[in-house]
């Protein structure tokens, strides 16, 4: 049913750390490993070592260069540089779901996750192109819509360490910039995180309501103000203030021409 | 948006054929027997064509029944609906008064209700986008309506409704074309509330330094550096022409150029409609000017 539930019980999501991310990809890499080897048709990949490769992906991470908005202390303030992982963020109004004709799109009452059911997907694209995130991608291969289960066969598998029963993306991370939780419960990790950080939505005028948050950036260390500087400045000061010597004779005959 | 020729084809074509079977459902022109069932084929043939086409796009064409399921939600499935229940319809009226020579004019007159239905629905599939600020106006549903219903007016033989339609019908155009010009900056959209990240924000490096499903529907951008000489081709093709060939004395010849350039015209409209279609992913990748 491509309605979607009023409310649902469990609000599971993830909280992604802007300021933690190191933009090393390895989410990426084991979203598409453990992806291409379980639930559902594999993540496929055309001309993989070919001219042009392209192939599906279920989470990618994008770099973006900012300039930071002058301020009176800091007139010039360091442009800086974030990684910024992005995957389903399993909307509470996602606009994905109510537009798939066949039923296939589907957001879960448990637990909130949005789902495809790949035999029932007829590949008409156009959940894709209600998704303000670009958060599914059609399978090249198999024709049908791709997107983040939110590892739905990892974290309720009884047959994986307990640790391992959260999604690859967020297990993988060496950062630690991606965290996994039900937003519905306010004392969860993920709620307190989100709260104590100010955690956002992306594109909120959208009105998808988005259950996954970004934690904006903290601001850096002020290592352009001259108080910082001036703990090293003084070791270096030039040592010698006149040359000596054969050197010391050639400037001042130099200086004399 | 990568605009799909079976979407382009299905759109035109469609829109044409229940553009027809409006009119020919309200007696405009009235006929039976013979030429009543060379209309018929005609708007049949345009119909039913559009409709396949459309189905070439899909990832599983074998599925295309599962489409009836979600009409509760789903605009797409709701036009799926339509067009089953306006073409048994007027295929009842039709029978009627090509082989009954009887105008049963209540099922005629539902008939052409349920035929712009059809491209009610299918106009609501785009204008209910969000994501493409483009499309998301009123504006939509009202331009395919009228291009549908000049196009049947004009394949129809109603020379005086096409006289009147096709410049409402144009003006509609160009005023949507208009209003989409500023519609993603007016939409409120940009890449600082994309990534909220503080300051002013630059794409620095996409995911993956090759092409992707995103960027190929989304974010088509060839094309769009003669978008005006196509906007003007697709007025003179779509409407201009047309009107003119109208004013000369009737010749079956005439009409049909009039027709052929009126399809070539509103199929350069449509294939803008998705070539500038401006998806807001696109701001994450970088490629919108907003």
């Amino acid at each position: 049913m491509t309605t979607l539930p009023s409310s649902t019980q469990k609000k599971l999501g993830l909280v992604i750390d802007l300021d933690t991310c190191v933009g090393c990809h390895a989410c990426v890499i084991s979203c598409k490993g453990w992806n291409t080897e379980n639930y559902g048709a594999p993540l496929s990949d055309q001309e993989a070592y070919g001219a042009n490769p392209s192939g599906t992906f279920l989470n990618r991470v994008h770099s973006y260069e900012v300039q930071p908005l002058a301020t009176s202390d800091k007139v010039q303030p360091a442009a800086q540089l974030f990684h910024f992982p992005k995957s389903c963020l399993h909307c509470e109004d996602a606009p994905c779901v109510t537009v798939c004709p066949t039923g296939a799109s589907y957001k879960r009452v448990e637990d909130g996750i949005v789902l495809v059911n790949e035999s029932d997907c007829i590949g008409c694209g156009l959940c894709a192109w209600a998704c303000p995130y670009g958060a599914r991608e059609m399978d090249a291969k198999e024709g049908v819509m791709k997107k983040c289960t939110l590892c739905v066969d990892r974290i309720y598998n009884d047959n994986l360490p307990e640790e391992d029963r959260q999604p690859a993306c967020v297990r993988t991370c060496p950062a630690g910039a991606r965290h996994f939780g039900d937003f519905a419960d306010p004392d969860s990790a993920v709620s307190r995180l989100t709260a104590e950080r100010g955690g956002v939505d992306l594109m909120p005028e959208q009105g998808t309501k988005p259950v996954n948050k970004y934690l904006p950036p903290r601001p850096k260390d002020q290592l352009d103000s001259a108080e910082h500087i001036d703990i090293l400045a003084p070791y270096l000061e030039p040592v010698a203030d006149t040359p000596k010597g054969f050197i010391g004779w050639l400037d001042k005959a130099l200086e004399k021409i | 948006m990568h605009p799909a020729p079976s979407v382009i084809i299905f759109s035109t074509l469609s829109g044409l054929g229940f553009g027809l079977l409006f009119w020919l459902g309200l007696g405009l022109p009235s006929v039976t027997g013979g030429t009543a069932f060379a209309f018929f084929t005609i708007a049949y043939l345009l119909a039913v064509g559009g409709l396949i086409a459309s189905t070439f796009h899909l990832g599983h064409p074998e599925r295309a029944l599962k489409a009836f399921t979600q009409w509760r939600s789903s605009w797409l499935s709701r036009e799926a609906w339509a067009s089953v229940v306006a073409l048994l319809v007027m295929a009842l009226f039709g029978a009627g008064v090509v082989f009954a020579g009887a105008r049963w004019g209540l099922v005629g007159v539902a008939g052409a209700v349920l035929s712009m239905a059809v491209v009610f629905t299918t106009s609501m599939i785009y204008a209910q986008m969000r994501t493409v600020p483009r499309w998301k106006t009123p504006l939509t549903p009202a331009l395919f309506l009228a291009v549908s219903l000049a196009g049947g007016a004009l394949l129809a033989g109603q020379i005086v409704l096409a006289m009147t339609l096709l410049p409402v019908a144009g003006v509609i155009q160009v005023a949507w074309w208009v209003r989409g010009d500023t519609a993603l900056a007016q939409s409120g959209t940009t890449l600082g509330t994309a990534t909220q990240l503080p300051g002013t924000v630059r794409a620095f490096e996409p995911p993956h330094t090759g092409t992707n499903y995103l960027l190929r529907e989304f974010v088509y951008v060839v094309g769009r550096k003669h978008a005006l000489k196509l906007r003007i081709i697709s007025l003179g093709l779509g409407y201009i022409l047309p009107i003119l060939v109208l004013l000369l004395p009737f010749s079956h010849v005439a009409a049909a150029l009039a027709v052929l350039s009126h399809i070539a015209g509103v199929a350069t409209s449509r294939w803008l409609f998705f070539a500038e279609a401006e998806h807001v992913v696109g701001l994450y990748y970088g490629k919108r000017a907003a």
